[in-house]
């Protein structure tokens, strides 16, 4: 495996085009489920889980590969493969990466490893690691999807493991969080699909082809009026699975039933399939509908702020309390990207990372005090800091950068989404901002109830601090958490052409123009732009 | 025995009327091979089987004797594919058959409908502790007509076909002798069946007092060259064609034989029943409808929407609410017959290819599912309650995992062939701007997704309990073979799911091929 890498990285140093990375990081992790189901069922226990790890730790080696070798200046896709796949439907296997993308990418392939050694699950490892990997080649696609077609089918497959990963190793109302997670989703991707071949027949006239090719259907020639309907069908799957305001009623189930893998894998990067899709779908292929739209999406993005961030304060089981908190950051998410400025669009871009980063951690958090305690009733939990200082250090860590505490990363992504926000639509951004004050209600107190104070005698003898894996787990999101805030440059270097291209994209649609303000990137991308001048 | 004699007759009629008249100088033996062998080997079948009465080889003689006939049959659809793809149509018979892709396309899926349903009707039938030879018959005869169903371009010959299939299921539903179920599903299907028939024959008999003939050719020209001005009688007729065939094809409102029947009738039968039946249903109504009448699309469109829309959602709906598997499977079938009428509402060559494409793989899917469902029943054929699928993981992984793939499939759910069928409909509607009944039948699907889910996490929640007191042990996978009866199957069975299984997943993989065989097979 370790020589047959190896070769490939020296050979796409010759010629980057002739290995093909973002066909590898989809079917990988694919060739590992295989390889997982055919194990011998005698030495499944003690084979599956190293056979798991190396190959989500591949596919991550992969993705970390792609980071490096992504060129930031190019604000187009890069290592593009596009093979012809179903031709009666128009549809091919193209995969493409941009700044929008990749960090996705990268996310997942960050994520899954860790999603994998963190939990110990001992219940049937061999299914149970075989739907993980399934679901990381499904997620990949979704990410580096360029066919609209394609895209769907893979937005599609990651239903079935998901379902059975909360069906299967879930706990408490297990059936009905996965059915209602399965079944909500399906609504949405049903009018999808509806959209989707109408948008591919309509734009036949003005293509000449069918195709789903979304670099072609840009360009569909649509009338103002189709184009809206098309976008609210699109629209509607994407902001159910983000989950826009009122149509979260899945997430909070789902994410607290859900084993903790699956809590990691759902609120680290499926969310983000959600808001993924708003953007390189909802506002690539719609601008006019997307501005048009715009204010809508704004507001339902504020009253999900507050309303997860409300919700979150009065929630008496911490795993809960976590997952609404994720409501109330995907509103930031979707507040930035219709506010459609270069600077809320790339902190959108960003915040994604930052809230998968971190919000992993905390459901990780979560899980390994449920695993020790068997409860997640936040009246039950006291004291913990006293037996589990190293736990408490970590849970702080990760959950001040939740709250968006400035030096990590949580703040970048937020105080950019507001500034970008503010410029043009400024009371949206003033009541979101109220949002990071709850936050920090919420998480401190929850903090305070299960942290502080004299543990009583359960939780003192039942609890006791991270072990070593445990803490190889965590260390890697800590290490991330910190670099995301002291030193965005990176991120926001590969992220921004991408972005600024996609506005302009925008501009040259509407008559919609974006303030000079907003353009440049403020405060903190200032100071690197300077520094990139130097 | 009868009807056989009067269908020998009629062949002979036929072309002994061919010889005086010269209209065509002789049979094209080729053209019409597949039903000939299909019928012929039912006669050899039967002669034999009644000769060597009661000696033990009979029933897996009289197996591999059907397959054998069924693969032959199909082994004369590649000459003819290639001749229908180089030339134009063949018709035989004094145009009472058109050899097209359209009838190679189904002469294929009644094919592999036999040899499915055959393979598994093999074990059920031994487990069953029944004789088998006339089953085997009674399948190669429906098959034939089946055949004959879809080539024919008369109402009087497409009539035929249509008798020689159903009765030949009349008489399949009641074969398993032991059980009042099947004799009862029988007799209802017998009665309703012999009702629609009745009801299909008069409105040829309308359309031939409209159009004067009963030639869909001709039924075609009389149509383009005069305007019927008064079309009552046309549209009577049209109408009652319509209904005889909803009934076949299982479309709301025509569906109430459905869920007894196929909840009577042993599994391998009703999977033979939702596969073969269903698809020579569509292959008339599409021929009649998209050939013959195809000039009073403004008419027949409307009626066919509301068809499909009501078979979409009542199926759906009223398939939640059932304990008994094979019932829920009625209903679901129900909803899928209102899925394919989105093809024919479409009415344009998408919709066609669509509408092959998802009899093709509802047919693949369906008779895997039911040779689980026969598997699973146990001895007696009664065990399908919902109850009985609880922990079917544990109990048999391959079972668990093929009839996941066929369950999930039929919820449409991607990289099976189940999505690829699903879009081929949807695409066609689109492509006719019919979009109100793709977003309701994108809807249903959340509502079937919803009662395959169900059946599906019985089979594997059910193995809970037992795996998570088991992991304390380190060897749990060598105790729940001790705790658990293994499900036995005959491993003609096996290989039936194994193929169903395999080619649901490789159409829904790679499905180009499926999609060129049903476009270009086409109606000519």
């Amino acid at each position: 495996m370790a020589t047959s890498m190896i070769f490939a990285a020296t050979e796409a140093a010759t010629s980057a085009v002739s290995f093909p990375l973002l066909s590898m990081l989809v079917v990988l992790p694919g060739i590992g489920a295989l390889v997982v189901m055919f194990l011998p069922s005698a030495r499944v226990n003690e084979l599956v889980l190293p056979i798991g790890l190396l190959f989500t730790a591949a596919t991550g080696a992969l993705s970390g590969w792609l980071m490096l070798a992504f060129d930031k200046r190019q604000a187009s896709f890069q290592f593009v493969s596009n093979h012809e796949w179903i031709r009666s439907f128009g549809s091919s296997w193209h995969l493409g990466v941009d700044g929008i993308s990749l960090w996705l990418v990268v996310l997942t392939g960050f994520l899954f490893p860790l999603a994998l050694l963190g939990p110990d699950e001992r219940h049937n490892r061999k299914a149970y690691t075989a739907w993980i990997l399934l679901l990381e080649a499904g997620v990949m696609g979704v990410f580096l999807s360029l066919d609209l077609f394609l895209f769907f089918v893979m937005f599609e497959v990651v239903l079935v493991p998901m379902y059975f990963l909360i069906g299967g190793w879930g706990h408490g109302n297990k059936t009905y969080a996965a059915t209602k997670f399965f079944l909500y989703t399906m609504v949405g991707s049903g009018l999808m699909l509806v959209a989707m071949v109408t948008l591919a027949f309509l734009a036949r006239k003005n293509i000449g082809e069918l195709t789903f090719d979304i670099t072609k259907l840009a360009d569909a020639g649509l009338s103002k009026d189709t184009a809206r309907w098309l976008f609210l069908a699109f629209a509607a799957a994407f902001a159910i699975k983000v989950p826009v305001f009122p149509l979260h009623t899945w997430l909070p189930d789902a994410h607290t039933e859900a084993p903790t893998a699956g809590s990691v894998i759902l609120a680290g990067v499926m969310l983000k399939m959600g808001t993924y899709g708003l953007i390189r779908f909802g506002i690539y292929l719609f601008p006019e509908a997307s501005s048009w739209f715009g204010p809508v999406m704004l507001t339902l993005g504020v009253i999900g702020i507050l309303y997860g961030a409300l919700t979150a304060v009065v929630q008496k089981d911490l795993k809960r309390l976590v997952a609404y908190s994720s409501v109330a950051h995907l509103g930031f998410i979707v507040l930035g990207t219709y506010a459609l400025t270069t600077q809320s669009l790339s902190g959108s871009v960003l915040q994604m990372i930052n809230h998968g980063v971190s919000t992993g951690a905390l459901f990780l958090l979560v899980g390994w005090i449920y695993e020790r305690r068997h409860t997640r009733l936040i009246a039950d939990l006291k004291g913990i800091q006293k037996v589990a200082p190293v736990m408490a250090g970590m849970f702080t860590i990760v959950m001040l950068s939740s709250i968006g505490v400035p030096g990590l990363n949580g703040f970048v992504g937020e105080f950019m989404i507001l500034v970008g926000t503010f410029v043009d639509h400024r009371w949206w951004a003033v009541v979101a901002a109220s949002g990071v004050i709850l936050a920090a209600l919420y998480l401190l107190w929850a903090y305070q109830r299960t942290f502080h104070g004299e543990p009583d005698e359960a939780n003192a003898s039942q609890i006791h601090d991270l072990t070593l894996r445990e803490r190889i787990t965590i260390v890697p999101f800590v290490i991330v958490i910190v670099i995301m805030g002291v030193y965005p440059k990176p991120f926001l270097d590969r992220i921004d052409p991408s972005v600024k291209a996609l506005i302009r994209h925008v501009e040259s649609k509407t008559d919609r123009r974006e303030p000079a303000v907003a353009a440049n990137r403020g405060a903190i991308v200032a100071v690197s732009n300077e520094e990139e001048g130097k | 025995m009868s009807l056989l004699a009067q269908a020998a007759d009629g062949a002979a009629d036929t072309s002994s009327a061919l010889a005086t008249k010269l209209a065509t100088p002789k049979v094209d033996w080729i053209a019409i091979s597949p039903a000939v062998v299909l019928i012929a080997g039912a006669l050899v079948l039967i002669v034999i089987a009644s000769l060597a009465k009661h000696t033990k080889w009979v029933r897996g003689f009289s197996t591999w004797f059907t397959v054998g006939t069924a693969l032959t049959a199909g082994a004369f659809t590649f000459p003819l594919w290639d001749r229908v793809n180089h030339a134009r149509a063949t018709s035989v018979l004094v145009d009472a058959l058109h050899v097209d892709g359209f009838s190679v396309f189904f002469t294929v899926v009644a094919v592999g409908a036999v040899i499915m349903a055959t393979l598994v009707l093999d074990g059920y039938l031994l487990r069953e502790g029944l004789e088998g030879p006339e089953v085997f018959v009674l399948m190669l005869l429906s098959a034939s007509g089946g055949v004959v169903m879809a080539s024919a371009n008369d109402l009087i010959v497409l009539f035929l076909g249509l008798e020689i299939l159903s009765i030949s299921l009349y008489v399949l539903a009641g074969s398993h002798l032991r059980r009042a179920e099947s004799q009862e599903a029988a007799l209802k299907y017998f009665v309703l069946g012999g009702f629609s028939s009745a009801v299909f024959l008069y409105g040829i008999a309308l359309t031939y007092g409209a159009t004067g003939s009963t030639n869909l050719t001709e039924i075609a020209k009389y149509l383009t060259n005069n305007i019927v001005f008064s079309n009552g009688l046309l549209l009577a007729g049209l109408s009652l064609m319509l209904v005889g065939l909803g009934f076949k094809v299982a479309a709301v409102p025509f569906h109430m034989w459905t869920p007894d029947v196929y909840q009577g009738s042993p599994s391998p039968v009703t999977g033979f029943m939702a596969a073969a039946a269903k698809a020579a249903g569509f292959s008339a109504l599409l021929r009649v409808m998209l050939t013959g009448l195809a000039t009073q699309r403004l008419d027949w469109q409307p009626i066919v929407w509301v068809l499909s829309v009501a078979s979409m959602l009542l199926g759906a709906v009223l398939a939640v609410v059932q304990t008994d598997v094979k019932r829920m499977l009625a209903y679901s079938s129900i909803s899928h017959a209102g899925f394919i009428l989105i093809g024919l509402q479409a009415a344009n060559a998408a919709g066609l290819s669509g509408a092959l494409v998802y009899l093709f793989a509802y047919a693949v899917i369906v008779l895997g599912t039911f040779a689980v469902i026969t598997v699973v029943g146990g001895r007696g054929d009664a065990a399908h309650s919902l109850d009985d699928y609880n922990g079917l993981a544990r109990r048999s992984p391959f079972l668990a995992v093929s009839l996941t793939v066929f369950l999930l499939a039929q919820a449409g759910i991607p990289a099976t062939s189940g999505f690829i069928s699903k879009f081929g409909v949807i695409r066609a509607a689109a492509d006719a701007h019919s979009y109100a009944i793709a977003i309701i039948a994108m809807l249903v699907s959340v509502i079937g997704a919803f009662f395959y889910l169900r059946v599906i996490l019985r089979m594997w929640a059910g193995s809970d309990d037992h795996d998570e007191s088991s992991t304390a042990n380190t060897a749990d996978a060598a105790d729940t073979a001790d705790v658990v009866a293994q499900i036995r199957m005959p491993i003609a069975t096996q290989l039936t799911i194994a193929f169903a299984f395999a080619l649901t997943i490789a159409i829904g993989i790679a499905p180009q091929m499926l999609i060129d065989f049903a476009d270009r097979a086409l109606l000519r």
